[in-house]
């Protein structure tokens, strides 16, 4: 158990991470990400969503008729992200306003109801959960390294701190603007999921 | 009217849902592959987009907000997640049933993508964006048709760029999902400049 328990949660963090192999929750990924601080927001936010609802519908899946399984499924996860949404409201106001409707959208990511779907119906509350985690983590993982870049060659700077000192304010980097704007992050993921291909050759696909 | 029409262009162009806010991403990367799918796909979202955003602006601004019509000093704002989500799996089974019944020949074009499209961000996103902009009721049923025409005109052309990509030699690791991406990403700067256009 043990074992399998460490699998269930690592397994998402490259062998079949939730954007770079099942494509499950790409629309945050790149919306969000021209910052570190919102990419570790969203990262958390997701990773305690996606948690809970495979925890809460794995706890009632015997209940569920499967005819409006979906339904409810998504009132399940839209009161987790209602929490979540006041949280953040709460404690990180300017964070939370910057990711403006993509805490919303956490609802209508495919990770929370692909995971739900695919793993908690199936399976025991305490899997679900530790699976839950393991992809929010993988998500995590993707978001916080395309944030990461992005903002260290866009901005010079590290979660707000500067790093590599700009031109216009004294110092030697001259920021690339591509960076800052939102088709970087699709460069990025592509970068990223090129890297897990050439590390695991049996995720290419086939011609 | 030129406000509708300025919105409109706005939503379609501009403001794109899917190259500009990369909304509907996980539809827009599996259903390209075939233009003929993607343009299935296409026509169901200007439906239910057409369709779900005025309808939720009535509710929003009938009932949910603080100086609502109906529930004046109220503030429920914060059912906006669940209202909306649950309008839109309503409207989308509502439609799937009216279709098969009234319209086969549309039904069985469109059926598949139907109940996707419960779950897609744009959708949601849509709805939300008219919450966050303030749209009144007509001004969201405009934006809605708008947004959805720019998924479909997106999606319809990265199928058409999908298809021709069959005959390129792209390296191992990149193939399919890899390319798909960057692709999307050249198509979303070619889109960005719309951005200076100001209406």
């Amino acid at each position: 158990m043990a074992k399998k328990a460490k699998e269930v949660l690592f397994d998402p963090l490259l062998n079949s991470n939730p954007i770079a192999v099942q494509v499950l929750g790409v629309c945050s990924a790149l919306a969000v990400t021209s910052k570190l601080e919102t990419a570790i927001v969203m990262s958390i936010a997701l990773t305690v969503v996606v948690a809970l609802s495979n925890f809460s519908i794995s706890l009632i899946r015997d209940r569920i008729p499967s005819s409006i399984r979906i339904i409810v499924m998504l009132t399940i996860i839209a009161s987790l992200v209602i929490i979540t949404d006041q949280v953040l409201k709460a404690f990180v106001y300017d964070v939370a306003t910057q990711l403006s409707v993509f805490v919303g959208l956490i609802i209508t990511n495919c990770i929370v109801m692909g995971r739900a779907e695919a793993y908690a119906m199936q399976n025991e509350p305490w899997p679900s959960f530790i699976d839950g985690v393991g992809n929010g983590l993988g998500y995590s993982l993707i978001l916080i390294s395309v944030g990461f870049v992005r903002e260290l060659f866009g901005a010079g700077k590290v979660l707000g701190i500067s790093v590599m000192p700009l031109v216009t304010e004294g110092g030697w980097y001259t920021p690339n603007g591509l960076m800052v704007l939102s088709p970087a992050a699709f460069f990025l993921i592509a970068v990223a999921i090129w890297i897990m291909r050439t590390i695991n050759p049996t995720l290419v696909e086939e011609k | 009217m030129e406000h509708f029409l300025s919105l409109l262009t706005k939503s379609v162009f501009i403001e794109n849902m899917a190259l500009a806010y990369f909304l509907g991403m996980c539809s827009f990367l599996a259903v390209s592959q075939k233009v003929k799918t993607s343009a299935g796909l296409g026509a169901a979202v200007v439906f239910v987009l057409a369709v779900t955003c005025p309808l939720n602006s009535a509710i929003y601004h009938g009932l949910l907000k603080e100086d609502s019509y109906f529930l004046n000093g109220i503030d429920l704002s914060f059912l906006n997640f669940l209202t909306f989500i649950g309008t839109i799996a309503a409207v989308v089974q509502i439609v799937e049933m009216a279709l098969e019944k009234h319209a086969p020949a549309l039904y069985s074009a469109l059926g598949v993508f139907l109940p996707l499209i419960a779950v897609n961000c744009a959708i949601l996103g849509a709805s939300l964006f008219m919450v966050d902009r303030d749209y009144h009721v007509v001004d969201s049923a405009v934006f809605g048709f708008g947004s959805g025409l720019g998924f479909a005109l997106a999606i319809v052309a990265l199928a058409a760029i999908r298809e021709k990509m069959h005959y390129s030699d792209v390296p191992a690791g990149l193939r399919g999902l890899g390319i798909t991406f960057i692709v999307t990403g050249l198509m979303a700067i070619g889109f960005m400049m719309f951005g200076g256009i100001s209406l």
